[in-house]
């Protein structure tokens, strides 16, 4: 059995990690599911929340939205739209981009792309606030 | 023959020119490397996902109820053109080459009765495009005020493109770009994004014998993904497009820089021999003015 698992997660834009660790934590759209080493082929699709990176007795906890997890014999990969590790997430600021969002909202001569967008937004960062 | 003193400010015009064209050639070189990183950046992202999508697609090819992203709908009437060019010129033949592409498809699919739309990203197509085709132009986008192409961009655009599919609006839909391959070369590209083509060379993981679990199903996996897979063949189209941009702009700026760097030579030595024969004239001039004392 191998010791390490093989944990890639990349963005659109980039790699954002690429080591061996213990373990992942993963939130699948169908509830969290862990991996360890050789685990079986796998694929899930993500839903928004925090996936946990477990190696060496420390823990990484890192805030995710959009994309997939895939697990092959040579790893895990989780392909994020975006990926944000929790303790850059700032809870002021996230709650003053939902009081912005939630007055976008309640603006009642916005068109109706800006109304979209706002509450796109909105729905983001209510996810980010849980994940805190 | 100009006077002297017009070949003078010739040459000094030629030679704040070429001051400005080298400058550019040095600016473009330098966004051109930070072009290459971020295509380079993007690269592990769409590789995992062209793997992921030809594994999948392989298996849901049979399927009849594949989603349409993959399959298509069917039919072959309705086409859209996603132009994707700079917004500056000064690159050479950079944005007319691929103009030139859409409109060689434009007019073989007109010619073929199929309906065309285009959507125009970037300012320079859209400028090449309107004259003749302002009418299929169905929407269009340029990144002026944008420092660096992100993915939400690209989302952005397919976006755009899928809401549209969604409507039936069109059938097939292709993006052109330039494909960057050196700094000297790069090559006007169509590429198809809707439906899908499962992507060469992207060979499925070895499993070792073990079956794929999936969750949810392929279907719904399916779903979600084909979407995002648009977004991201966007992307990295818009991300190769600045790479060759640069690549062009700055090939085409050292060419001008050595043309002016030319002119200067050729207009100096003018200089020379026409202030020389005015010397030799004054010359003349006091001699003959002396032996006629």
């Amino acid at each position: 059995m191998a010791d390490k698992l093989h944990f890639d997660l990349v963005s659109p834009e980039r790699r954002l990690m690429s080591e061996e660790v213990d373990q992942v934590d993963v939130p699948g759209a169908e509830g969290v599911f862990g991996v360890l080493p050789d685990h079986a082929p796998f694929m899930a699709t993500l839903a928004p929340g925090v996936l946990t990176v477990k190696n060496a007795g420390a823990e990484k906890r890192i805030f995710v939205r959009g994309g997939f997890a895939e697990v092959t014999p040579a790893g895990l990969s989780v392909l994020a739209e975006e990926a944000v590790p929790v303790e850059e997430l700032d809870a002021e600021a996230i709650a003053r981009r939902i009081r912005e969002c939630e007055e976008d909202l309640a603006d009642e001569d916005v068109t109706a792309e800006t109304r979209r967008q706002a509450e796109q937004e909105l729905r983001h960062l209510k996810e980010m606030q849980a994940a805190l | 023959m100009p006077s002297l003193k017009a070949l003078k400010n010739r040459i000094d015009s030629v030679k704040s020119t070429k001051k400005i064209t080298k400058a550019m050639q040095m600016v473009a070189s330098a966004k051109l490397r930070r072009a290459e990183d971020a295509a380079k950046a993007a690269r592990p992202y769409t590789e995992r996902m062209e793997a992921v999508l030809a594994n999948l697609a392989a298996s849901a090819k049979d399927n009849p109820a594949a989603p349409k992203l993959l399959a298509g709908t069917g039919k072959d009437d309705a086409h859209l053109l996603i132009v994707a060019t700079a917004d500056k010129g000064l690159c050479g033949a950079f944005n007319s080459s691929i103009v030139r592409l859409a409109r060689e498809r434009i007019v073989k699919l007109q010619g073929e009765g199929k309906t065309v739309k285009i959507i125009c990203v970037g300012r320079k197509g859209y400028d090449q495009l309107k004259r003749l085709y302002a009418d299929l132009v169905v929407w269009r986008t340029d990144f002026l005020g944008v420092r660096r192409i992100s993915f939400g961009e690209a989302q952005e655009i397919a976006a755009r493109v899928l809401e549209m599919f969604d409507k039936r609006e069109f059938d097939v839909a292709a993006i052109f770009y330039g494909k960057f391959k050196s700094v000297i070369s790069q090559v006007p590209t169509a590429q198809q994004i809707i439906p899908a083509v499962a992507p060469e060379g992207a060979a499925p993981p070895d499993l070792k014998g073990a079956i794929y679990a999936y969750e949810p199903d392929e279907e719904e996996i399916l779903k979600t993904l084909l979407p995002r897979y648009v977004s991201v063949q966007i992307f990295r189209a818009l991300l190769e497009n600045v790479a060759s941009e640069m690549g062009a702009k700055m090939t085409a700026m050292d060419n001008a820089t050595r043309n002016a760097g030319e002119m200067i030579d050729k207009l100096t030595l003018q200089y020379n021999r026409a202030r020389q024969a005015q010397i030799t004239k004054e010359l003349i001039e006091i001699i003959s003015g002396a032996e006629a004392l």
